[in-house]
């Protein structure tokens, strides 16, 4: 395949007074992948939405088959071959899989002919591309995976030529992802031609042919994925070189701080979220919770933490029982020792709209150290604050801008500063690195593990395998509320991928344990 | 970001943007009077002239001014708990009985400084009580507490028909009001203070109860800005999920921050029943509860906004009242068109020209400022 499919010229974008996009020139060949690639903020998605007709650029050109085109909206961008598959995907649940592909590119005001015609389509695409789905099946009955499957299907139903994929493997096994890879290289030989948007620098490698690196708003480089290395991109990516491995020693595990004994947790709904969960948490030990995100691990960190009641079992916390059916009140399991870095930042672990110094005293605010009588001391609580924000760096240093105005890495280092200067014993963190510039992210690991050589007890929860593979001395595997299994550091990513699957390796690996 | 409600510099967010809602709300009350065939211009001489021209005016201004400072305040309270108290206009008429009370009970054999603490706790204290109920109904039995505090309004309008009719009125009485007080049940007024600046009071019922409301101002904003409380709720009023991982009680402030905010407009009471009108009549809080939200939402909940901004709904009152005497052809509905108008522009649609003034002052900033990280990326 010779020529570009997509050319950019001179983008600008700018919102309000932040420039999302500067200036940015892309190139993207026919019949490749091509892998955008930057760090959250980088100006990734709104040079993609510009593209999808979304947002239109301030000025700048673009080309599709070297002609210049306008892309008012997403239907003008559809008519010019290019097709997108969204983060969150835009499919109506209790449709089936070939209405939702239809919808909107219906030939006439009858159906039954659009669906005949449609189903013939579908056909061929799928032996096509080799992307079989159940035409008839129900998108809420699907897996995740497949559902996106149905997304690439829509595109290529309107006939597009260039594909762009925002962040496609979020949320999936690495099963999954492996399998989308091969889907992908697949259109790539069938001559489409492929955006992926990412910030797994894994990914790129694993996949791409060319990759352009995003920084501020900026194109910063343009490689070939065969010339270049995961160190060059992430410095790229950051601007400095950036340590991608944790260096730790082997764990040297204590004594027991929390114990975790069949605790089961229902929704408001009653559906069991957790399922007889038990896990133990040692002293000077890291224990990572790998699952794919909404398996339970959310609710079983609220219900250590006291936020949410569980429906049964018993917690221990440095020896003495913690009532988590009852009232297990957030602020007695802090006085005990108890430090909780939640999963969500923005709704619960921190207020946006307070001054940086008001959330350095979140559930420490009954603290005599940051009180007079029934009065805030605010001098003291600033003082807090300013001291917190030079030994973790946070920026910019103003212990008076409202919380929301900082970056997501520097939120999450108010967060991490606050429950871990606190010197508690156990130390339970969701999401550590989640919208977190790769930065930060060596500095939070970093901190993580400093806390285990310092004793503590650590509980991490993440979706993201690499950073569960690297930070932890234990690891279990959630699947369907349930721990499946219990594996050591150096347990293989295919290994840990079937088990977040839900294909118990144990046993015999053709029985599965859930849908 | 794209985002309207992006963050404006101060100046802009308490100081431009609620001036051209003000601005805006006048030009188009100034539209109405021009269809009913009057001046505008006459109109805004005789508005700002009968609030503002002479001593005696000026003392009527602040004497609305007291009125909605409480009410505001009450409202300004609920509001930082997240909590939407409709209720102040019923809690500040039960908050009358606590200072008839203690004006029937004492107004012969204690002086006014007696009497007046008196009043003021009684007043709280039934301000406080009207408003626990649908507090406590929220925390403890989820009933939401604009739909209660809307019922307790009426209920608390019937209760007073019945005690004013039935139980206060004095035998003999034709009139649905209590006996008028002695001495002791009159607040002194501020005369003193409007003669510093060489202005006469005259019948204006302006009075110490004005000072009482800068007190309770200052008092809600330590409050909400300097105790364990105030952060407490602060917290809960932003961010409900951050309030409960931070083990604060939703059930706890909800309860107390309503009656706090009853308290607040049980006082408003002392204004007109010891400062005016020297007994409880019918009706006497005639809708400032409900003024209380505009004056709220216009001043940002903040006390320093909200003074202003009572002064500014005295002004209208005081100056409506001016407008209809001078002009016949606008009649008093008219006043309450333009109240009604400043309440749309500065309260409902408070929001409408935020838009194209942060887009103004990006344009005019952007080409000194680089992007900053934001989350408009993957």
């Amino acid at each position: 395949m010779h020529g570009t499919a997509i050319e950019l010229k001179g983008i600008e974008k700018s919102f309000g007074s932040v420039r999302a996009n500067r200036n940015i020139n892309l190139a993207v060949q026919k019949g490749t992948i091509h892998g955008i690639i930057g760090e959250n903020g980088a100006g990734k998605s709104t040079l993609m939405s510009i593209l999808y007709g979304f947002y239109q650029a301030d000025s700048g050109e673009i080309l599709v088959d070297g002609k210049p085109v306008t892309i008012r909206d997403t239907n003008a961008a559809i008519g010019h071959g290019i097709g997108m598959v969204h983060q969150h995907f835009m499919l109506v649940e209790n449709f089936t899989v070939l209405e939702n592909i239809m919808l909107g590119a219906e030939d006439s005001q009858i159906l039954n002919t659009s669906i005949s015609k449609a189903r013939a389509e579908l056909k061929r695409l799928e032996r096509e591309y080799a992307l079989e789905v159940n035409p008839d099946a129900l998108i809420e009955d699907l897996p995740v995976g497949l559902q996106q499957r149905v997304e690439i299907l829509k595109s290529l139903y309107r006939k597009a030529d260039i594909l762009i994929l925002d962040e496609p493997t979020g949320v999936l096994t690495p099963p999954e992802a492996d399998h989308l890879f091969r889907i992908l290289g697949r259109l790539r030989d069938e001559g489409k031609t492929v955006i992926l948007i990412t910030h797994k620098l894994r990914e790129i490698m694993a996949i791409t042919d060319n990759v352009s690196v995003m920084r501020r708003g900026e194109m910063v480089a343009t490689r070939k994925t065969s010339e270049t290395s995961v160190e060059e991109l992430a410095e790229l990516m950051v601007g400095r070189r950036v340590l991608l491995r944790v260096d730790k020693t082997p764990a040297v595990p204590g004594a027991v701080k929390m114990t975790v004994a069949n605790l089961t947790v229902r929704d408001s709904r009653g559906v069991t979220m957790v399922d007889n969960v038990s896990l133990t948490l040692r002293a000077g030990e890291i224990v990572g919770i790998a699952g794919v995100a909404g398996n339970g691990q959310s609710e079983l960190l609220e219900a250590m933490s006291g936020i949410r009641k569980a429906a049964s079992g018993t917690v221990s916390l440095n020896g003495s029982t913690v009532d988590v059916t009852g009232v297990a009140d957030p602020a007695e399991l802090r006085k005990r020792g108890l430090a909780h870095v939640p999963e969500d930042r923005h709704h619960v672990g921190l207020v946006l709209k307070f001054e940086e110094s008001e959330n350095f005293i979140l559930g420490y605010h009954r603290d005599q150290r940051y009180l007079n009588g029934p009065f805030l001391n605010v001098d003291a609580i600033r003082k807090d604050a300013a001291d917190k924000i030079s030994q973790y760096d946070i920026r910019p240093a103003d212990t008076r801008l409202k919380t929301a105005n900082f970056s997501g890495g520097n939120q999450q280092k108010i967060v991490l500063a606050r429950e871990m200067e606190r010197n508690p014993d156990v130390l339970i963190i969701g999401q550590p690195t989640r919208g977190v510039d790769v930065g930060a992210i060596e500095f939070i690991h970093r901190r993580i593990v400093e806390m285990r050589d310092a004793g503590k007890a650590v509980l991490l929860v993440s979706v993201e395998l690499d950073e569960i593979r690297a930070l932890s001395d234990r690891i279990l595997v959630m699947f369907a509320g349930r721990v499946v299994g219990e594996r050591s550091s150096d347990a293989t990513e295919q290994e840990l991928g079937l088990l977040m699957a839900g294909v118990e390796a144990d046993q015999s690996p053709k029985e599965r344990t859930a849908p | 970001m794209s985002n309207p409600y992006a963050k404006l510099p101060g100046w802009a967010e308490y100081g431009l943007i609620p001036l051209i809602n003000l601005i805006v709300a006048f030009l188009v009350a100034g539209l109405v009077v021009l269809l009913v065939g009057e001046n505008p211009l006459n109109a805004a001489y005789h508005m700002i002239n009968g609030a503002f021209g002479r001593g005696e005016y000026i003392g009527f201004t602040l004497y609305y001014a007291t009125t909605f400072i409480f009410t505001g305040l009450s409202v300004a309270v609920a509001f930082h708990a997240g909590l939407f108290n409709i209720g102040s206009e019923g809690q500040a008429y039960i908050g009358g009985i606590g200072v008839a009370l203690a004006c029937l009970w004492l107004d012969r054999i204690a002086p006014w400084y007696v009497v007046f603490p008196l009043a003021i706790l009684g007043s709280a204290f039934f301000g406080a009580l009207w408003a626990f109920l649908p507090g406590w109904l929220q925390a403890r039995r989820g009933s939401h507490i604009v739909i209660t505090t809307i019922m307790f309004n009426f209920i608390a309008s019937s209760v007073m028909i019945y005690l004013l009719t039935r139980v206060l009125k004095p035998m003999g009485s034709m009139a649905p009001q209590t006996r008028t007080f002695a001495e002791g049940g009159q607040l002194p007024k501020l005369d003193w203070l409007l003669s510093i600046f060489g202005m006469n009071i005259g019948t204006a019922p302006f009075n110490i109860s004005f000072l009482l409301a800068l007190l309770a101002a200052f008092g809600v904003w330590v409050l909400i800005w300097r105790t364990r409380f105030g952060y407490e709720m602060r917290t809960m009023g932003h961010s409900p999920g951050a309030a409960r991982y931070a083990g604060i009680s939703e059930a706890r402030i909800t309860i107390i921050v309503m009656m706090l905010s009853g308290a607040l407009a049980g006082m408003m009471a002392l204004n007109p029943i010891m400062g005016e009108q020297f007994r409880m009549q019918l009706d006497f809080v005639q809708g400032a509860g409900f003024v209380g939200i505009a004056v709220a939402l216009m001043g940002r909940s903040h006390p320093a906004g909200i003074i202003p901004a009572a002064i500014l709904f005295g002004m209208l009152y005081q100056g409506g009242a001016e407008i209809a005497f001078e002009m016949p052809a606008i009649s008093r509905d008219m006043i309450v068109i333009i109240q009604g108008l400043v309440i749309l522009f500065a309260g409902a649609l408070e929001n409408m020209f935020r838009p194209a003034i942060s887009r103004l002052l990006a344009r005019r900033r952007s080409s000194s400022l680089a992007p900053q990280p934001q989350n408009s990326g993957a």
